[in-house]
C-alpha cells in the first residue's frame, strides 16, 4: 500500500514536472524568440507574461474538439495521448540529483529510449487517422525522420554505455561526479581518456533535435508546405497535448544530454553538487535549441535523411568502434 | 517481480488514466461537437475534399527507410549487452563486435551505393 | 500513348495547395499532382481575387482610375501608378516638371526597397526561418513612415497624379531619407550575415529550382526571375523612361538560373535602389511639382499608347487605347507576376514539394496583382 502511494506520488510529480516544463518552455520559447526578433513577446498576462501558459491551457481546454468526418475516431483521439504518455513515462526514470528521481531503474537508458521512440507512433496515428493528405505526408516524413535519427542517437548512447559499463543513469552520472574534466564531454582525468566525446555530443545533440521534430528539422510540421503537418486537424486539447509532448521531449533530450555528457548534477568546480547544477545545464541546452530554431531555416526532407544515413550513422558507428578500441587499449 | 518492474507497470497504468483527462476535459468544457458539415471537413487549403481521398498509394521510399531502420535498430539492441560487459570480455569479444559492426557498415555502404537513399 | 508513361493514374494523388495556404501568400491555388513527395504536374488556378481592374479602367475617367493602380500590388504600389501616369501623360501630352519626376523616382525606388524587404522576409519564412521577417519589417517600417508623411498613405498611395505629384517633399523627408541610407546598408550586411551565409539556406538555394533563360523568354518572365537566369534586361536601362537616364545604377544579373541567383538579384537590387535614391536626392532640382495649369479634363487623342516600367515585381505595362473621349476604349494592364507565375508548372516538374515552395518564393508573387 505504502509502495503504491509512493509510486502514485512519484508519477504525479513526474507529470507535474513534465507539464510545468512543457507549459513554461512555450513561454520561454516565445520570450526567447522575442529577444532574438527585437520584440517583447508575450508580456501582458502577469509579470513577464508568467500567466500566459495557464491561460493558454484554459483556452485550449475550453475549445471544441472537432473530429473530422471520416476520421478513425479511436485513433484520432488516442494519438495525442500516445505522444504525451511515453514522454512523461520517460521522466519517471530520469535522475535530477542523487535523491531526486522517481525510481532508479537499472536499464534506465534503454527504458528512456524505448518510450521516447513510442511517440512516433502517436504521430503516425495522428497523421493517418485525420484523413488529410497534408497530415498523411507529414506523418510519413516524421516517421522516416524519427527512425533515421534514432539509430545514431542510440549508437551514440552506446558509447556512453561502453565507457560507463552500465545502463543505469544514476551510475553514469556518478562516474562523472567531480569537476569539469571528469565529464564525459571532456574526459581528461576520468576513468577513460576518450578524445572522441565532443564529437559524440555533437551527434547526440543533432539527433535529439531531429528526434523531437525541432527546427531546423521540423519537417513533420513544416507550415510552409504542409500547413501544420500531422496535427493539422487537431484543435483544443488534442493540439495542446501534441504541443506539450513536443516540449516534454525537448526536456528529455536536454536531460539525457546533461546526464550523458555534462556530468548531471556535478558541479564544474566540485562545489555544492546538487539539482541546481543539473537544471542550469539542462536549461542552457534548451536555450541553445530555442536559439537554433529562431536562427535557421528548415532543411529539406532529403537533406535531413542524407545527413542521417550518409553522415551520422556511419560516423556514429565508426565512433563506437574507435571508442571501444580506446577502451581496450587504455 | 522486481520493484522496478512493478513501479513501471503501475506508472504506465496511472499515466494511461491521467493523461486522457485532458481530452475528456476538452469534451466537457468545450462546446458540444456540432453536426455542421463544413466545420467537420478535413482541411485541404479551403477546398472540399474533391480531389480524391487519402487512400492512395504513397511513395515506397519511406517504407524502405523504415525497413532499413529495423535492421539497424535491432543491431543496436544486440550491442547493448556487449557494451555493458565490454570490460569483462576479452579481446575476443571486442574483435567479434568489430567484425559485426564492420559487416553492418559494409551493408550500409552497399545500401548507399545501390542508391536506395538517393533522392532526385 | 506515344510518351513514356511511368506512372499509373492511381499512383499519383492530387494535393490541393491554396487558396488558403500559408505558402501562397494570398489566394493563389495550385493543384499539384504528386507522386509521393515529387510533383508530377502543377496547375495554377487564378482568379480568387479578381476585381476587374481593366474593366474599371474602361468605365472610369482617367483621374477616377488613378487610385485603382495602387490596388494591384499592395507592396510596390507606387511603381504601378507611376507607369499609368506616364502612359496617360504620354497620350495626353502633359508636361511633367523635372522636380516632380525626381520625386516620383525617389518614391518608386523607396517603395521598391520596401517591397523587396517584404519579399525577403516572406521568402525566408517559406523556407522555415521566421526571424528575418521581423527584421525586414522593422526596416520597412522606416520607409513606410517616411512615405506616409508625404503621401498620406502607407500601402495604397494615390500620390502620383497626371502632371506631377500631389505634394512636394520637404527637408525633413530628405533628411530622413538620407539617414535611412546608412541604416539600410548596415541592415543589409546583417541580412547577408544571418541568411546568405547560412549553410541550410545555401543548400536549399544553390542549384535548386532551375529556371532557364529559354523558359523566361517563353513565358515573358521579368524582374529577378529573368535577371537571375542571366537575361540582362531592365526597362529602366533598356527602354529608359522618366529621369532614369540621368541616374547612376547598375542592373544586377546572375546567371545561375537557380533560387540563389534570383535571391541575390533582389538583394543587390535593394542596394542599387538605395544608390538611385541617394543620387536622385543629390540632383533634386528646384521648381514646382505640378505644371502651372494642370489639365482638369483629360482627353487623349484617339490612338494606341503603351508604356512599360520596371516595378518591384518586373515589367509592368499599361496599354491604353483611346477613342478621344474621357474614358479609355481599352485599358490593358500587363502584370509581371502573372507571367512569372506561369513558369511554375514547367519549372517545378520533378521537384519535391519543399523545393517547389522555395522556388515559388523566389518568383515573388503578389496575388492581387496576378488577378487584377
Amino acid at each position: 500500500m505504502i509502495l503504491t502511494l509512493t509510486i502514485l506520488l512519484a508519477v504525479i510529480i513526474a507529470i507535474a514536472w513534465a507539464a510545468f516544463n512543457a507549459a513554461y518552455l512555450v513561454l520561454a520559447e516565445r520570450r526567447g524568440a522575442g529577444i532574438i526578433q527585437r520584440r517583447p513577446g508575450p508580456n501582458i498576462n502577469g509579470p513577464f507574461g508568467l500567466l500566459q501558459p495557464p491561460l493558454d491551457g484554459i483556452k485550449l481546454m475550453a475549445k471544441q474538439l472537432i473530429i473530422p468526418d471520416g476520421a478513425d475516431k479511436f485513433m484520432y483521439i488516442s494519438a495525442p495521448v500516445l505522444v504525451m504518455c511515453p514522454a512523461i513515462m520517460s521522466f519517471v526514470a530520469l535522475p535530477y540529483s542523487d535523491w531526486l528521481q522517481a525510481q532508479n531503474i537499472d536499464v534506465g537508458l534503454l527504458m528512456v529510449f524505448a518510450f521516447a521512440s513510442m511517440g512516433t507512433m502517436g504521430i503516425v496515428f495522428a497523421g493517418w487517422s485525420s484523413r488529410n493528405k497534408y497530415s498523411l505526408m507529414a506523418a510519413m516524413r516524421s516517421v522516416s525522420q524519427a527512425v533515421a535519427y534514432e539509430i545514431p542517437m542510440i549508437i551514440t548512447a552506446l558509447t556512453i554505455t561502453l565507457m560507463a559499463g552500465t545502463t543505469n543513469l544514476d551510475a553514469i552520472v556518478a562516474q562523472q561526479s567531480e569537476n569539469f574534466f571528469h565529464w564525459n564531454i571532456f574526459p581528461l582525468f576520468g576513468e577513460t581518456h576518450n578524445i572522441l566525446m565532443p564529437f559524440s555530443f555533437l551527434i547526440f545533440f543533432i539527433c535529439s533535435m531531429a528526434e523531437t521534430n525541432r527546427a531546423p528539422f521540423d519537417l513533420g510540421e513544416a507550415e510552409g508546405e504542409l500547413v501544420a503537418g500531422f496535427h493539422i486537424e487537431y484543435g483544443s486539447m488534442g493540439f495542446g497535448l501534441f504541443f506539450m509532448g513536443e516540449y516534454a521531449n525537448i526536456v528529455i533530450g536536454a536531460t539525457l544530454a546533461t546526464i550523458f555528457f555534462l556530468g548531471g548534477w556535478s558541479c564544474p568546480f566540485g562545489l555544492f553538487p546538487g539539482v541546481w547544477w543539473f537544471l542550469i545545464k539542462m536549461y542552457a541546452i534548451i536555450f541553445t535549441i530555442i536559439w537554433i530554431r529562431w536562427t535557421f531555416p528548415r532543411t529539406t526532407i532529403y537533406g535531413l535523411l542524407n545527413l542521417s544515413w550518409k553522415i551520422l550513422i556511419p560516423a556514429s558507428l565508426v565512433n563506437l568502434l574507435l571508442t571501444a578500441g580506446l577502451m581496450k587499449v587504455f | 517481480m522486481s520493484s522496478e518492474l512493478l513501479f513501471s507497470i503501475i506508472a504506465i497504468f496511472l499515466l494511461a488514466a491521467l493523461v486522457p483527462i485532458g481530452m475528456v476535459a476538452t469534451t466537457i468544457l468545450g462546446p458540444r461537437s456540432s453536426k455542421e458539415k463544413i466545420k467537420n471537413e478535413a482541411y485541404e487549403s479551403g477546398i472540399k475534399n474533391v480531389l480524391g481521398g487519402v487512400d492512395q498509394k504513397f511513395s515506397v521510399k519511406f517504407y524502405l527507410i523504415t525497413i532499413l531502420f529495423l535492421i539497424f535498430d535491432i543491431e543496436a539492441v544486440f550491442m547493448y549487452p556487449w557494451a555493458v560487459n565490454v570490460r569483462e570480455l576479452s579481446w575476443f569479444g571486442f574483435t567479434e563486435m568489430v567484425v559485426f559492426i564492420l559487416l553492418l557498415l559494409t551493408g550500409l555502404i552497399y545500401i548507399l551505393r545501390k542508391g536506395v537513399l538517393n533522392w532526385r | 500513348m506515344n510518351q513514356p508513361v511511368e506512372l499509373q493514374p492511381d499512383e499519383t494523388f492530387v494535393l490541393n495547395v491554396g487558396p488558403q495556404h500559408p505558402a501562397t501568400h494570398g489566394v493563389l491555388r495550385i493543384k499539384m499532382e504528386m507522386n509521393g513527395e515529387y510533383i508530377v504536374h502543377a496547375e495554377t488556378v487564378v482568379g480568387y481575387i479578381h476585381r476587374m481592374h481593366e474593366k474599371m479602367g474602361e468605365i472610369k475617367t482617367y483621374p477616377q482610375f488613378l487610385m485603382n493602380l495602387s490596388r494591384l500590388d499592395y507592396l510596390g504600389a507606387m511603381g504601378y501608378s507611376h507607369c499609368h501616369a506616364l502612359c496617360v501623360e504620354k497620350a495626353a501630352g502633359i508636361e511633367v516638371p523635372k522636380r516632380a519626376e525626381y520625386i516620383r523616382v525617389i518614391m518608386v525606388e523607396l517603395n521598391r526597397i520596401s517591397s523587396h524587404l517584404v519579399w525577403l522576409g516572406a521568402f525566408i519564412m517559406d523556407l522555415g526561418g521566421f526571424t528575418p521577417l521581423l527584421y525586414t519589417f522593422q526596416a520597412r517600417e522606416h520607409i513606410l513612415d517616411m512615405m506616409e508623411r508625404i503621401t498620406g498613405a502607407r500601402l495604397t498611395y494615390c500620390y502620383i497624379r497626371f502632371g506631377g505629384v500631389s505634394r512636394d517633399i520637404d527637408d525633413q523627408f530628405i533628411q530622413s531619407a538620407r539617414d535611412f541610407m546608412p541604416y539600410m546598408r548596415k541592415e543589409l550586411v546583417k541580412y547577408h550575415k544571418l541568411v546568405t551565409g547560412n549553410i541550410i539556406f545555401k543548400k536549399r538555394l544553390i542549384g535548386m529550382g532551375h529556371i532557364s533563360p529559354e523558359m523566361c523568354r517563353k513565358y515573358g518572365a521579368s524582374s529577378g526571375v529573368a535577371r537571375g537566369a542571366g537575361i540582362n534586361f531592365d526597362i529602366r536601362r533598356n527602354e529608359p523612361y522618366s529621369v532614369y537616364p540621368e541616374l547612376e545604377f547598375e542592373v544586377p544579373v546572375y546567371d545561375g538560373c537557380d533560387n540563389m541567383s534570383r535571391y541575390m538579384v533582389r538583394m543587390d537590387e535593394i542596394e542599387q535602389s538605395l544608390r538611385i535614391v541617394e543620387h536622385a536626392l543629390d540632383q533634386l532640382p528646384d521648381g514646382p511639382v505640378m505644371p502651372k495649369k494642370a489639365p482638369k479634363n483629360i482627353k487623349p487623342p484617339a490612338g494606341d499608347y503603351y508604356q512599360a516600367t520596371e516595378t518591384a515585381r518586373g515589367t509592368f505595362g499599361v496599354r491604353l487605347v483611346s477613342d478621344g473621349s474621357t474614358t479609355p476604349y481599352r485599358m490593358k494592364l500587363r502584370s509581371p507576376t502573372y507571367s512569372n507565375m506561369h513558369l511554375f508548372d514547367e519549372a517545378c516538374k520533378g521537384l519535391m514539394i519543399m523545393d517547389a515552395m522555395a522556388m515559388m518564393g523566389t518568383l515573388d508573387l503578389v496575388i492581387p496583382e496576378i488577378d487584377r
